[in-house]
């Protein structure tokens, strides 16, 4: 039994729901009680989809239990069927029908349909959102494909060649409720059209059955989000021997990665590989000289696998931050982030807890955090800047704008999104030359809509959560000249400054911190 | 009894259960917690209806049970026990901890009333424990909020003492509104339940006289009956007219001259139907569809038929009280059509053929029929908005208005043409 404020995470039939939601002609029978339909508003609020989930919940109540609920789910599936007309069913259950094990996967093979059944077994008790939905995609993949395992011969990734054709592709795990999903899509074919290459299928964000069954007609596979559509990549590799893409299309250096990657993989000559370093403005805003007071920035990631190792090395190489820690809550992709963050020499934080997040961050006293919605939240609380870069998803991370995070534009909107909530750079400066000046209030905050309240004095530190008592390291004391130095630093870093010297006063066995311990401190530290 | 026109129905439904009552009732209050015992799926409902990231750490939380609790149930005791500690510890201000079962831990037979008696006794003078489920099989979206008051009936000490009880949750002002007008009637020992605080738990006893403020809380009313407590049987305070005569009610429980009430609402009454008036404009004629969620559906459409002159197509109502609702039965036109429980799918095909100006429903279901071009309000915002009472009934009509308003500000072809 796990206790659990928030979680980043749904149960695995949400997932399930992404991907049937995702895609046309396609319908979901889930055996489910009264109150898993609460499912149905991630869609049509947090997406404003226009359209229900083509999901139908059998809603079986306590008196069913007694009875036959078999009976019941029979009945919503043949009621499905005859209203939807679906050309795939997927049947499955939610975490309570699980128990009861009426296995109406079974149930609906039996009933004479001729229409593909996919029979989703998603453990609710073990397993979580992102498996749910890897789960679905690969179940309706292996069901619409299997026959054509044998008539198929090795897809042949060159083969594009031989056929007189421009190479094709399929694009595979983009889906409703994944992060900017919508807008990747367009970003990446509009990345292969440039290289001359076409696009086969995207799916599951828009297929129908009718697609899945001619994926075989690509050259190649893209995984965009491993996530989803690693475990069907594979799949199909080890079936048909569709070679898949690794590189994930997230800032410059792994965007031309991955159209490298593509090329090598197709034999197909590129063209235009100077001018692949011009196609964002990333790199020159980078350069620029007001970017010079980027250099350093401790900055820490919480996401996604897929986002939080796409953006550790964004940060690192792109934007030359200092990455102070990493994190996901993708268990399945821990292995990987653990060898980002060991690159980096730092240790990955793996866990679905967001309090264990917000103390990490806490610690590593970042000046800028890059997470999920919830970090955002943590941020605040902490006055430090946030840019979201991952799920779970908030009605904020559906843009009206086109805003994607791959590729060129990509580039682009991450640098507007992680360098607008901090301070300019010039402005930066202007701060630090000013700041004793009458006029200068301290806390000011520029165009920053954040609360800087956490910056710390020495009243009581206040914790909106009554429950956490920040101890007093070691119980120093500030001298009066050295809290006066202390209030000259400026705010944005004196939690950092004032922990630091803390510290340092504890390693040396020091009483009291003085205006002098301050400069030993910083001096030691660098 | 007017002669409505009562149907049921059943298949499959778009509801909340009881665990979505949570959300207001750990604001009501602030020193409980409510510890779900259930899966993945509860925690994740509760999330996703409550907008918790607004919160450094909500007053509830999940105790998600895994495939090892199920494996024995022992070991899913021992668990709970653990969590509890662990949150206990955590959270001293917790006064009032609430163990609320969900479809999983019933269909597992966890016995939660047992665990809140062990706990019980630990805890002594400490915190207490009650139980009760919240579950999708058992309870429907506010039934929630009907089985948390009923599990604290037991707590609350018995007194002779005459008293007006306000049962249900009320929106503090509104509750102070309501206190400070049946003190002008000449009512003046009047509490509420659930409480500001769960350790304030009001006493009661034969001469507590119980008003209701909500419709769904037909097992509380139960046992405050078998307390010895007296039902004052009312429509619901919405609306002007129906606020009315619950104030009434209550005065004629109380012996109170009728004129006396009147003196002291008539100016309140008089205002709040010239601020009406403004809404009624707009949602005059219109036709109106309520789908079933909160079982505040029939009081509603009462209000805005009989004060804002709505057409009433059909009310749809998760489960229906006779008993509770027959002042508000009687105030609804002849042939009102009413139907209990839900097909989903034939009640949208009803929907869609009768051509409404406005659908009352929830959120899965708002912005699919605003897209088929039907006016919406989301039915979960009458929970959580101050709706009762003389004084809010023009918010409360403003709730139905505002939708129809912005239909007609956006439709609008003044610009257009520019």
């Amino acid at each position: 039994m796990e206790l659990t404020l928030w979680t980043y995470e749904g149960p695995p039939h949400v997932g399930a729901m992404r991907v049937a939601s995702s895609m046309k002609e396609i319908h979901y029978v889930l055996h489910a009680p009264q109150g898993d339909t609460y499912a149905d508003l991630l869609f049509t609020m947090i997406e404003r989809r226009g359209q229900r989930p083509p999901v139908t919940y059998t809603t079986f109540q306590a008196r069913d239990l007694g009875g036959d609920t078999a009976e019941l789910v029979k009945r919503n599936i043949n009621e499905a069927v005859e209203r939807f007309k679906p050309k795939t069913l997927l049947v499955g259950e939610s975490c309570t029908a699980e128990l009861i094990q009426d296995q109406p996967g079974a149930l609906a093979k039996g009933m004479g349909f001729d229409i593909p059944i996919v029979n989703l077994e998603l453990p609710a008790y073990s397993k979580k959102e992102n498996w749910g939905a890897s789960e679905t995609f690969y179940q309706i993949i292996r069901t619409l494909l299997k026959d054509k395992t044998s008539e198929i011969d090795t897809i042949n990734p060159q083969r594009w060649k031989s056929f007189g054709r421009r190479p094709k592709v399929n694009i595979l795990g983009p889906t409703l409720l994944g992060f900017r999903c919508r807008d990747d899509v367009i970003e990446i074919q509009r990345i292969l059209s440039e290289q001359g290459i076409d696009t086969n299928v995207v799916a599951p964000l828009g297929s129908s059955p009718d697609d899945i069954s001619r994926l075989t007609d690509a050259d190649i596979n893209v995984c965009l989000y491993h996530e989803i559509a690693e475990t069907t990549c594979e799949w199909l590799k080890r079936n048909f021997g569709m070679e898949y893409t690794i590189n994930i299309p997230i800032g410059i250096k792994n965007t031309i990665n991955f159209i490298n990657e593509i090329h090598e993989k197709l034999d197909l000559p590129l063209m235009n590989k100077e001018d692949l370093e011009h196609k964002s403005k990333l790199p020159w805003y980078s350069k620029s000289v007001d970017s010079n007071y980027l250099t350093g920035k401790r900055v820490f990631i919480f996401g996604d696998g897929t986002h939080a190792i796409a953006a550790a090395k964004i940060a690192k190489d792109e934007l030359g931050f200092e990455v102070v820690g990493l994190g996901t809550y993708s268990r399945e992709m821990a292995r990987q982030v653990r060898a980002t963050a060991k690159d980096l020499n730092i240790k990955a934080l793996i866990t679905n807890s967001y309090l264990e997040v917000e103390d990490a961050i806490k610690k590593a006293s970042p000046e800028l955090v890059l997470g999920t919605q919830m970090e955002r939240h943590s941020a605040k609380r902490l006055g430090i800047p946030c840019a979201v870069i991952s799920t779970p998803m908030h009605v904020q991370d559906v843009p009206a704008r086109y805003s994607p995070q791959m590729g060129w534009e990509g580039a682009n909107v991450i640098f507007d999104d992680w360098v607008h909530p901090l301070m300019m750079g010039l402005e930066e400066h202007l701060i630090d030359m000013f700041k004793h000046d009458f006029e200068f209030v301290d806390g000011h905050q520029s165009h920053l809509g954040h609360t800087a309240k956490k910056a710390p004095d020495f009243k009581e530190e206040e914790d909106e959560r009554s429950n956490f008592n920040i101890q007093k390291e070691g119980g120093v004391i500030w001298t009066e000249s050295g809290k006066a130095e202390l209030t000259k630093v400026p705010f944005f870093v004196r939690g950092k400054v004032k922990s630091n010297t803390e510290k340092y006063a504890i390693s040396k066995g020091l009483p009291e911190i003085s205006e002098e311990t301050l400069y030993d401190a910083k001096a030691f530290f660098g | 009894m007017s002669k409505v026109e009562l149907n049921k129905e059943s298949g499959p439904r778009e509801v909340f259960c009881g665990l979505t009552s949570i959300v207001w009732l750990h604001r009501r209050m602030p020193d409980a917690f409510f510890l779900v015992v259930g899966s993945r799926t509860c925690a994740h409902l509760i999330q996703s209806a409550a907008g918790v990231m607004i919160f450094a750490e909500p007053r509830f939380g999940t105790a998600i049970l895994e495939e090892k609790d199920l494996a024995g149930l022992a070991d899913a005791h021992e668990e709970l026990d653990r969590v509890v500690n662990d949150l206990v510890s955590r959270r001293p201000e917790i006064k009032t901890l609430f163990l609320v079962g969900s479809c999983p831990s019933e269909v597992i037979k966890l016995d939660l009333a047992t665990v809140a008696e062990k706990l019980n006794k630990r805890f002594l003078g400490q915190v207490r424990f009650v139980n009760y489920s919240g579950s999708g099989i058992e309870t429907t979206f506010t039934q929630g909020e009907d089985g948390a008051l009923k599990a604290l009936i037991p707590l609350m000490e018995s007194t002779e003492d005459e008293k007006l009880l306000l049962v249900g949750t009320l929106a503090n002002n509104v509750e102070d509104r309501f206190k400070k007008i049946f003190n002008n009637i000449g009512i003046t020992n009047v509490e509420s339940f659930p409480p500001r605080q769960s350790t304030e738990l009001p006493m009661i006893g034969k001469n507590t006289k119980v008003l209701l403020t909500q419709p769904y809380l037909s097992d509380t009313v139960r046992d405050l009956k078998h307390r010895g407590c007296e039902i004052i049987y009312a429509p619901f305070p919405l609306g002007v007219e129906g606020s009315i005569k619950w104030f009434l009610a209550a005065a004629k429980a109380f012996k109170i001259n009728e004129l006396k009430v009147h003196e002291v609402i008539v100016p309140f009454a008089n205002r709040a139907r010239q601020a009406l008036e403004k809404h009624t404009k707009i949602l005059r004629g219109k036709k109106l569809f309520l789908l079933p969620e909160s079982q505040l559906e029939i009081s509603l459409a009462r209000f805005l038929h009989n004060e804002c002159e709505m057409e009433l197509i059909e009310i749809g109502t998760p489960y229906l009280n006779k008993d509770l609702m027959e002042a508000e039965l009687n105030l609804l036109p002849d042939d009102t059509k009413i139907v209990e429980g839900q097909h989903i799918e034939k009640q949208l095909d009803r929907v869609r053929a009768s051509n409404p100006d406005l659908v009352v429903c929830g959120m899965g279901l708002a912005n699919p029929l605003e897209a088929e071009g039907i006016s919406t309000k989301w039915s979960i915002e009458m929970v959580f908005s101050p709706i009762h009472g003389i004084d809010q009934a023009a918010d409360l009509a403003g709730l139905f208005s505002r939708p129809l308003k912005r239909n007609q500000i956006l439709t609008s072809k003044t610009l257009a043409t520019h």
